[in-house]
């Protein structure tokens, strides 16, 4: 069976500095999506306890083929990866429908991981989409993953509860960024990475029509303004006395 | 454009889609139309708020299948003619809202904490780049989804003139199976509704929570925290993280003890309408966040803080 785990490049959050309230991105250095990792840990694991073969897979620009070594020395066996530099900065929609092309591909799909959420955007609606397009069932914001030979036993955990599920491989999920804590790859398995098989895809090799119109627009990015008065305290009781002129203190 | 669908499981929430519903209604002419699925409860709250409700009653479908509640929606939309879906961006429907837009061709924007109708187009704001920013983007499709972050609109109150049928639709197998469901201890405390928080962060040792709290209990506060301290420390239940994935809170007043100021700690935090921040390096970003920036040693401060406020 082949566990796939799918996987976001983006901006190296800490590294993003606003100016004049504008995201500045240029020069940023790429990293994978922080839940990404977790997602990839939890094939990982489950590779190990099942003897499976994990894939790792990706669409972006021609750098995530530098970006995705970090997942093959963490543990995946090969990457199968959609590279265009016209792919950068694309919508939920279209990278869904290049990376279930993509999955469509392999054969002896069991699990499709992601994470519950993209390091950059969080809007949660990748996995979804490409479970629609797989037409497999879904469990997402996933605490535990049990595989059992043609089936899953999966813990979703909501806001107020937790479910116990019993699912129809192959399936989807999205886990929590809580689910494990990811390994670190070491250095003799980061130079061994380059040597794991990659299957690199252009947008022609995929069975796909890329849209003309974006089904988004963005009117604006922006820093929310904010006006602190940023006060140096010096001491408990200058603090004290802010607390109580702000009437917060001997009200 | 025909009309605006909102659905939520969560009663509470689908109040608060049913008021942004009507706010995007009032400027584009649309009809609003509510869906609830094997909930009496529900239906009655829905149209005692006047809303025209369809109620998918006694058919099985299990919540659980996202695939399934997608497809009951996707059905709905067609019979009711809708071109927008509201759905509430709690982890449920931030799940469906994806699934769903692909089924229907839509354009999908989750967790989108305010809305303005501009040129007949639905103009959303919601956090970008971890927090960082706040993007404010517009679906360009005929049919969207939109998913409202919870608490970023009141909830509907009561009026005339709610209707109220049942709806029947195509119900297909299921590949999912629910063995076991349990519910999480709840907290009593609910950090978004406290006028005064302190907020403790991995800054902290445990055993200086006894101060934090002491610290809190003479302002008449809550004890809230970042995410590490739920998540990976457990010192506090997950109720009670700020932040991108946990609560957006509107305190007048913070004391952030020990947080180092990520983006998506402050995403929740940053409408507190005073901020005092400690934290023992000069350069932790939360103190450029703070009316109050005091570079100091918690060890330190905590137990004279406390001992002075008490
Ligand atoms: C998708 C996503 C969602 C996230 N959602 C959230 C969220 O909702 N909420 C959240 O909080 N985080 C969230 N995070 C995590 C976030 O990025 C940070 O990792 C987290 O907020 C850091 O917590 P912290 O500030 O307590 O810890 P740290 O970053 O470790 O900071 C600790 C601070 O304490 C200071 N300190 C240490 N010792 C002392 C001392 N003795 N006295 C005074 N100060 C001291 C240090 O200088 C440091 O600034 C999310 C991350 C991702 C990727």
């Amino acid at each position: 069976m082949n566990i796939i785990v799918a996987m976001k490049q983006v901006p190296d959050l800490q590294q993003v500095r606003i100016r004049n309230r504008e995201p500045v991105i240029e020069g940023v250095p790429y990293t994978l999506g922080i839940i990404d990792k977790n997602a990839l840990e939890a094939g990982i694991q489950l590779k190990e306890a099942t003897g499976s073969n994990l894939i790792v897979v990706s669409a972006g620009n021609e750098e995530v083929e530098e970006t995705i070594k970090e997942a093959l020395a963490a543990g995946a066996d090969e990457a199968y990866l959609v590279l265009d530099d016209k792919l950068d900065g694309m919508e939920s929609s279209l990278t869904a429908s290049l990376l279930a092309a993509t999955i469509k591909k392999i054969e002896e799909v069991g699990l499709v991981i992601f994470g519950e959420g993209s390091g950059d955007n969080y809007s949660g609606q990748v996995g979804s989409r490409v479970a629609e397009i797989l037409d497999l069932p879904q469990v997402g914001y996933v605490s535990k993953i049990e595989l059992d030979g043609t089936t899953a036993k999966i813990t979703r955990s909501l806001e107020d509860c937790e479910e116990l599920l019993e699912v129809q491989l192959p399936m989807v999920v999205t886990v929590l960024g809580d689910i494990n804590e990811p390994r670190i790859p070491s250095v003799s398995q980061i130079l061994k990475a380059g040597r794991k098989p990659k299957e690199i895809l252009e947008l022609d090799d995929l069975d796909i029509e890329i849209p003309k119109d974006k089904k988004i627009s963005t009117l604006s990015n922006l820093a929310p303004e904010t006006d602190r008065k940023r006060v140096a305290v010096k001491s408990v009781s200058d603090l004290i006395t802010a607390l109580q002129a702000e009437g917060f203190v001997g009200r | 454009m025909a009309g605006i669908l909102i659905y939520s499981e969560k009663s509470k929430l689908a109040l608060e889609l049913l008021t942004a519903a009507r706010l995007i209604a009032k400027d584009n002419g649309l009809d609003v139309k509510v869906l609830c699925i094997n909930s009496d409860e529900q239906a009655e709250e829905m149209v005692a708020r006047g809303a025209e409700t369809y109620h998918i009653k006694g058919q099985i479908i299990e919540l659980a299948d996202t695939a399934a509640v997608a497809s009951a929606l996707q059905e709905a939309v067609g019979k009711l003619d809708t071109s927008i879906v509201l759905l509430s961006s709690n982890r449920r429907g931030k799940e469906l809202a994806g699934r769903l837009a692909q089924k229907l061709d839509a354009g999908c924007l989750s967790d989108v904490t305010s809305l303005q109708v501009k040129g007949g187009k639905v103009q959303c704001s919601r956090n970008a780049l971890g927090g960082a920013t706040i993007s404010v983007q517009q679906i360009e499709t005929d049919r969207q989804v939109i998913a409202l972050a919870p608490r970023s609109f009141e909830p509907a109150s009561p009026q005339d003139g709610g209707s109220l049928k049942e709806m029947a639709i195509l119900v297909g197998a299921s590949n999912i199976k629910v063995l076991e469901s349990r519910s999480k201890a709840g907290d009593v405390v609910d950090i978004e509704a406290a006028e005064i928080l302190v907020v403790v962060g991995q800054g902290m040792e445990q055993a200086d929570m006894l101060l934090a709290e002491s610290i809190a209990r003479s302002l008449g506060g809550e004890i809230a925290c970042s995410k590490p301290i739920a998540t990976d420390k457990k010192w506090l239940p997950e109720d009670r993280i700020v932040g991108l994935s946990g609560k957006k809170c509107k305190p007048q007043l913070a004391i952030i003890l020990g947080v180092s100021g990520q983006v998506q700690f402050n995403v929740g935090i940053r409408d507190a309408n005073t901020i005092v921040a400690i934290n023992n390096d000069e350069n932790a970003y939360i103190l450029q966040m703070a009316d109050y920036a005091m570079v100091a040693d918690l060890k330190v401060i905590l137990p004279e803080l406390s001992k002075t406020l008490g």
